[in-house]
């Protein structure tokens, strides 16, 4: 059950094989026993309140829409109202916003069920999710049979990470704790731990969807992303996001009301570009042949593939690096300690009185601290810089200048699709996931560098993008491709990743009995395990809930829940 | 220049805009400013002088006006004066995290009107930027501004001077308006240096200003006082801004250097901390005298911000806050730019009238301005010119001047010389305003219809006014307790002229001798009997 598509498990919860509180428990269960730090919170009671809602609405036969009673999951920087939103840094450590970002209402007026806040990189500054200050996510692959069955060390030592920075929420889908999750995309950062983690991950038309409530990192760039089990997932939940939002002054009017996808989408007559740029040096041969493999699928099915070139794309890193540090150096200035956030220069002394800590003499000094304790090395690096850009001696020389580049960039993308070519298919990330151990040699700003190489050009223009699921590596671990398409196009695009996504055969995730997170929890326990099999979250079959509650009994029984 | 989506391409070509019509502001001298002394003469009135020797004052003002809307430029909070602290915040005047700016049309409105009203170009497209910098009452760190395409730009303020022997000479002068900038307002510091802490109060955080900067084509305290004055009666009449500087609705921040003409720019100081008209004509003229003597000390002015101390008289250098400044302005990445649209022929599709700012319906409905409200009165009333800055600067003269025109058949000149005389006299020496007058419009009426009707004279008329003013009995009330009615019985007349030829047998006889001039005098005793009763023409019969 756990397994399903938001569109099966939406037709189980109306035709009653399923409860909504029952399903929210076992997504609940679920996120306790796989310790991957994807979720900061846990929204459980709430959530078990609003299943009960909606188990009442669809037991009276109305339901709100086809989310009603799902349970999903929302990125820590999305502002959730009386919800503890962290943004994974010390800055926000304890603040609970007063309002739910656009993007959370709609999805919680559809009754869908949140059942927490993800995991991500501080202000989702990062590419890998290690750069929290609640610890790295684990990818849910890293449990996972075909990785396990590679690799003979111990689960701890050789885990991989999950992506970033949206990669609490991309585990938490293909972890199978939540039917879809909210991420955020300023560079890549839904689609890189969506390729990942091996789920579909959707960065819409830059102002389709609302960035209120959103706690940004960089304005004109950033967009609320969707992780999903399937491109029509996405296409639902996007359907109820896009539009106008009066709270947020850069969003635009939907092209058009979006449900579903069409079935028999055909790709026939379609031109795809493959940008010759994006052979790019550390290109991984598998994520090359898987690239070449669904190439020659369109060709196959009728499209049109040709090699196009964005002459710019290589600008593009750079560019980014500046106009992202400016914008974070600014966005960055109201955490102050002021009115919200970190406030550990407060002393409660003998007399129950509030203080200053005494080494706190000015408003600057106490900035200082507050900044200075709040923040990781990461965003004070782009606070710095930042702020060495906007000069009035570097302003013309480096913000000026990045913005003609990008200019240039959006010009590449628009001669192109200007051309005749309707998408471009490109991959996502240049290999699959890598050990946390290997991941953290190199600094956040070179590995940023590194990831977000194919999807940044994306937000640089303010296009759609998705991220498909192709297959898994030689190493056991999820490789995805990048569908890019003109601004709007987004239906079309995540047609052409349904077609795909139709043909490739993505395997489900599996878990290995002895490395599953379960596992992990009983891992003395090798007996309870063996009575159980493989594959037990992800199976339906009535004799494995069972099974499994069994499993919650003896673990509990053990001590170990 | 970044990527939005949301402007379809017609929103994104700049126009340039020529004004279809100008609008001359007529001469202006606030009556408060008489008396004011311009320390240092501009070179063009003192050719007398070796220019080469005279240093001369250079003025330019900064001046935020806030905007009178209901609510603030980016958020939907009321705006109010006086209310509890803290008691007008949003989401987003607080900065929390997430939230984002929503522009408030009013807000652009009332800077596109007073835009026209000041002969400016509307940028069809203008941007909003980011201004950092880290002050307790700045919750998000920074303001949001116009700094590289202000709304309005290129405008002009006419304003005038009374000069000459009895200032009664009417002296025009111009300063160019550089731009017109919409931009946020801070919250409030309230620094508490005994226990050494400070109250923050967000209710202003985020209220729209309209900043006005104009050129340094002033040269002394007096016309900057007067162009202000100019303003503040134009920003009134557009009910763009209420223009109270007390409350600070109306901030001037006066940019103050002094230079040899013909010469570069000396270096200039900022004097800030001025609250009202009076005071900036006396923090600047001050400020003039200041660097004068600097140099002619041989010293050099320094470049810094000042404050004018109001109880000392003088600029006294401020705390600087932070050293210099590097704002490290960007554009503000959630605002769209901002498009006025010529008319609703122009709008482009999809795009509701009603939703958008559009010059056409603006300039149609632009009020009658004070220049051109001087013009009519003396047009329409025969009055002087200089009367008709006294009506027009006074807040509410004219209106009472005219409700009490309506009710009496007193002519223009007589009831103005009442209103800027008695009246203002009165208001002045208890220093009240035109609407806590203590003797209404139609109250004076009565009285000057009792003197044109013959039933008072003059002198009368004048000693009932002071008597209404205290009293706060009506004019016939007075006359008829303290009997100063004209004495129109001609027998008692006679009695009383009869008194007076007998009691002065000399002075009867030189008139009899031809000496005209003394029946004068003869005429000044009767007065003095009947307490100026008598009706001198009546009187002048009799004796």
């Amino acid at each position: 059950m756990l397994s399903l598509t938001i569109k099966e498990v939406s037709l189980a919860l109306r035709e009653g094989r399923i409860s909504p509180t029952e399903l929210c428990r076992r997504c609940l269960d679920r996120i306790k026993k796989t310790h991957l730090n994807a979720y900061i919170s846990v929204t459980e009671d709430l959530a078990l309140k609003q299943a009960q809602e909606a188990e009442t609405r669809l037991l009276q036969g109305v339901p709100k829409g086809p989310l009603d009673g799902i349970p999903f999951a929302v990125k820590d920087n999305f502002c959730t109202e009386n919800i503890k939103t962290t943004c994974a840094s010390r800055m926000l450590r304890d603040y609970t916003p007063p309002y739910n970002a656009t993007v959370v209402q709609k999805l919680l007026d559809q009754g869908a069920v949140l059942v927490g806040k993800t995991n991500m990189d501080e202000f989702a500054m990062g590419a890998g999710s290690t750069d929290g200050a609640f610890g790295p996510v684990r990818n849910p692959w890293s449990y996972a049979a075909p990785y396990r069955q590679q690799t003979g060390a111990s689960p701890d030592s050789d885990w991989v990470i999950a992506g970033g920075s949206s990669g609490g929420s991309a585990a938490a889908v293909a972890s199978l704790t939540s039917y879809l999750a909210l991420g955020s995309d300023t560079g890549g950062s839904t689609r890189n731990p969506g390729a990942l983690c091996g789920v579909v991950a959707l960065k819409p038309t830059y102002g389709l969807l609302s960035r209120h409530g959103l706690i940004p990192l960089v304005n004109s760039m950033d967009v609320p992303g969707i992780i999903t089990r399937s491109a029509n997932d996405a296409a639902i939940v996007l359907g109820i996001l896009q539009g106008l939002d009066r709270r947020d002054s850069t969003t635009i009017p939907a092209p058009s009301p979006l449900t579903e996808l069409p079935e028999d989408f055909d790709v026939k007559d379609m031109c795809i570009g493959i940008p010759k740029e994006y052979h790019a040096p550390g290109l991984s041969a598998q994520t090359l042949a898987q690239w070449s493999h669904v190439a020659d699928m369109l060709e196959r099915g009728g499209a049109r593939v040709e090699q196009v070139s964005l002459p710019h794309t290589q600008y593009s890193i750079v560019c980014y690096r500046v106009l992202c540090h400016a914008e974070v150096a600014s966005n960055m200035a109201r955490f102050d300690g002021l009115q919200y956030g970190m406030r550990d220069y407060l002393l409660l002394d003998a007399t129950s009185q509030i203080r200053l800590h005494p080494t706190i003499l000015s408003t600057d000094a106490l900035y200082a601290t507050t900044r200075h304790e709040g923040f990781n090395d990461v965003v004070r690096g782009r606070i710095l810089s930042g702020n060495y850009f906007l000069l009035k001696q570097n302003y013309q020389h480096y913000f000026v200048k990045a913005q003609k580049v990008r200019r240039l960039i959006a010009n590449d993308f628009k001669q192109v699709f200007s051309s005749g070519v309707d998408m471009l298919l490109t991959p996502t990330t240049l290999t699959d996931a890598a050990r946390y151990s290997d991941f953290t040699q190199e600094d956040n700003q070179t590995r940023s560098a590194q990831e977000d190489v194919f999807t940044q050009p994306v937000n640089i223009a303010g296009l759609p993008a998705v991220s498909v699921p192709i297959a898994l590596s030689k190493r056991g671990l999820p490789i995805g491709l990048q569908l890019i398409g003109p601004a709007l196009q987004d239906k079309r695009l995540l047609s052409v990743a349904q077609w795909i996504e139709q043909r490739v055969g993505f395997p489900s995730i599996k878990f290995s009995p002895s490395a599953s997170g379960v596992a992990l929890i009983c891992l003395n326990k090798n007996l309870i395990m063996f009575t159980l099999g493989t594959c037990i979250f992800c199976s339906c079959s009535p004799i494995y809930y069972f099974l499994y509650s069994v499993l919650v009994v003896l673990s509990r029984g053990f001590g170990y829940s | 220049m970044c990527l939005y989506f949301n402007g379809s391409a017609s929103q994104k070509q700049v126009f340039s805009f020529a004004m279809a019509h100008s609008c001359f502001v007529f001469l202006s001298l606030h009556v408060c400013s008489r008396g004011f002394l311009c320390l240092v003469v501009p070179c063009l009135d003192s050719l007398c002088l070796s220019a080469s020797q005279q240093l001369v004052g250079v003025v330019g003002l900064e001046i935020h006006a806030q905007i009178n809307s209901n609510t603030k430029l980016f958020s939907s909070s009321p705006v109010c004066f006086l209310a509890p602290p803290n008691s007008l915040v949003s989401f987003f005047d607080a900065s929390l995290p997430g939230t984002l700016p929503v522009l408030n049309r009013r807000c652009v409105e009332a800077a596109v009107m007073t835009g026209l009203a000041l002969d400016c170009t509307i940028n069809r497209k203008s941007l909003f930027d980011r201004k950092h910098y880290f002050y307790a009452d700045l919750p998000a760190g920074y303001q949001i501004t116009q700094q590289r395409r202000p709304i309005a730009v290129d405008g002009m303020l006419t304003y005038s001077l009374l000069g000459g022997i009895k200032r009664s000479q009417v002296i025009k002068k111009n300063v160019h308006i550089k731009q017109i900038q919409l931009e946020q307002d801070s919250g409030k510091s309230l620094h508490d240096d005994v226990r050494s802490q400070t109250l923050i109060d967000l209710n202003r955080a985020g209220v729209g200003l309209m900043e006005l900067v104009m050129e340094p084509d002033m040269s002394c305290g007096e016309e900057a006082a007067a162009a202000v004055r100019e303003l503040q009666l134009i920003l009134q009449a557009l009910g763009t801004c209420q223009g109270n500087m007390s409350e600070g609705q109306l901030r001037v921040d006066a940019n103050v250097s002094v230079h040899r003409p013909g010469e570069p720019l000396g270096i200039r100081t900022e004097v800030k901390n001025i609250n009202s008209v009076r005071y900036l004509a006396r923090a600047i003229d001050y400020e003039i005298q200041r660097q004068i003597d600097i140099l002619q000390r041989g010293g050099t002015v320094q470049n810094e911000t000042r404050a004018y101390d109001a109880k000392l008289g003088e600029t006294i250098p401020m705390r600087d806050k932070e050293g210099l400044q590097d704002y490290r302005f960007m554009p503000e990445p959630n605002l769209p730019p901002l498009i006025v649209f010529e008319d609703n022929a122009s709008l482009p599709a999809g795009i509701d009238a009603c939703q958008a700012v559009v010059l056409q319906k603006i300039r149609e409905g632009l009020p009658e301005l004070p220049s051109v409200k001087r013009d009519r009165l003396v047009q329409m009333y025969g009055i002087l010119p200089e009367h008709s800055f006294t009506l027009v600067n006074e807040d509410g003269l004219m209106e009472y001047f005219e409700a009490v025109l309506k009710e009496t058949k007193a002519g223009p000149r007589k009831v103005t010389g009442w209103v800027t005389n008695e009246l203002l006299g009165q208001l002045r020496q208890q220093d009240m305003s035109v609407a806590q007058s203590l003797i209404s419009p139609l109250a004076l009426a009565e009285l000057l219809e009792l003197q044109e009707t013959g039933h008072i004279s003059s002198s009368v008329a004048k000693q009932v006014f002071q008597e209404m003013w205290s009293s706060g009995k009506t004019a016939l009330q007075i006359i008829q307790e303290q009997d100063l009615g004209l004495i129109s019985d001609t027998a008692q007349l006679h009695s009383i002229c009869q008194k007076v030829v007998d009691s002065h047998p000399d002075e009867v006889h030189a008139i009899r001798n031809g000496n005209k001039k003394v029946l004068n005098k003869l005429m000044g005793l009767v007065k003095k009997e009947t307490r100026g009763r008598a009706d001198p023409v009546l009187l002048l019969m009799r004796l």
